[in-house]
């Protein structure tokens, strides 16, 4: 893997995970959905579309988006997507540290079990 | 039903909602673009007759209608689910493209698919066992 490679794989797994880490904040912003009458989700809707954490995350997602269209223009596939399984950790650090979700250790057990499973059924 | 019983089935049916317009959305719009054809150039009148007939295409809107009601049902569920537990167990969209993919298509799954299938399972098992939301307070 030469260090452009590690580089974009870096920038995709970071940007994309800060892109739903910040989604998260925004929805939270936002707060818990009680009701799922359509007048509420559309509430709701309008809502989400005035908090600035919507924007930032899909601005950072975009970043990951249009990187991995790069990579993919001269890295083979086969190694990008399994290498991307590694955003389930990367989220899960990012959730525990910056938005101070309790992480225990039965979860990371799971979101490494997982990690595992997604890079080898992209290989 | 309990505060915490009912959050969890809620969560559980805003996930199975994300899995099923993320992975059905995904395999319209790969079916609808190679039906589309390749891009052959990138010269500004040639990409947007290209993006035209993209956007004249029904399945391509089909996709689109599916993938923004997975976002839709991803942004409610992230409004109480910690994201520590929604983005591991989505990941279960994963198992259900390889079951479709086998089922339906008849394509040929190697075995260190299955397995990773399997591990995947395993892990959102473990993952679904925890709560969906730790910290209220955010």
């Amino acid at each position: 893997m030469t260090a452009e490679t590690a580089l974009f794989i870096g920038i995709i797994v970071i940007a994309g995970q800060l892109g739903d880490l910040s989604l998260s904040v925004g929805m939270k912003t936002v707060g818990e959905v009680k009701s799922f009458a359509p007048i509420n989700i559309l509430r709701f809707l309008s809502r989400a579309l005035g908090v600035k954490w919507l924007w930032i995350g899909i601005g950072l997602m975009a970043i990951a988006f249009f990187s991995l269209l790069a990579l993919l223009s001269w890295a083979n596939v086969s190694l990008v997507v399994p290498a991307t399984a590694a955003s389930y950790a990367v989220g899960a650090m990012g959730a525990q540290f910056l938005l101070g979700e309790h992480v225990n250790r039965r979860r990371w057990i799971g979101v490494i079990i997982v990690c595992i499973g997604v890079a080898m059924v992209c290989i | 039903m309990s505060e915490s019983k009912g959050q969890r089935a809620k969560t559980l049916i805003l996930l199975a909602f994300m899995v099923t317009f993320g992975s059905s959305g995904d395999v319209m719009l790969s079916q609808g673009m190679k039906r589309v054809g390749q891009i052959h150039s990138w010269a500004p009148t040639a990409a947007i007759a290209y993006f035209a007939r993209a956007f004249g295409s029904g399945t391509i809107w089909l996709a689109i209608g599916l993938l923004m009601l997975f976002l839709l049902s991803y942004m409610l569920v992230l409004s109480w689910a910690d994201f520590s537990y929604v983005s591991p167990a989505s990941a279960i969209g994963y198992v259900l493209v390889a079951l479709m993919g086998y089922f339906f298509l008849g394509e040929h799954v190697p075995v260190t698919r299955w397995i990773g299938v399997s591990l995947i399972c395993a892990g959102v098992f473990v993952v679904g066992g925890t709560q969906p939301t730790t910290n209220q307070n955010r």
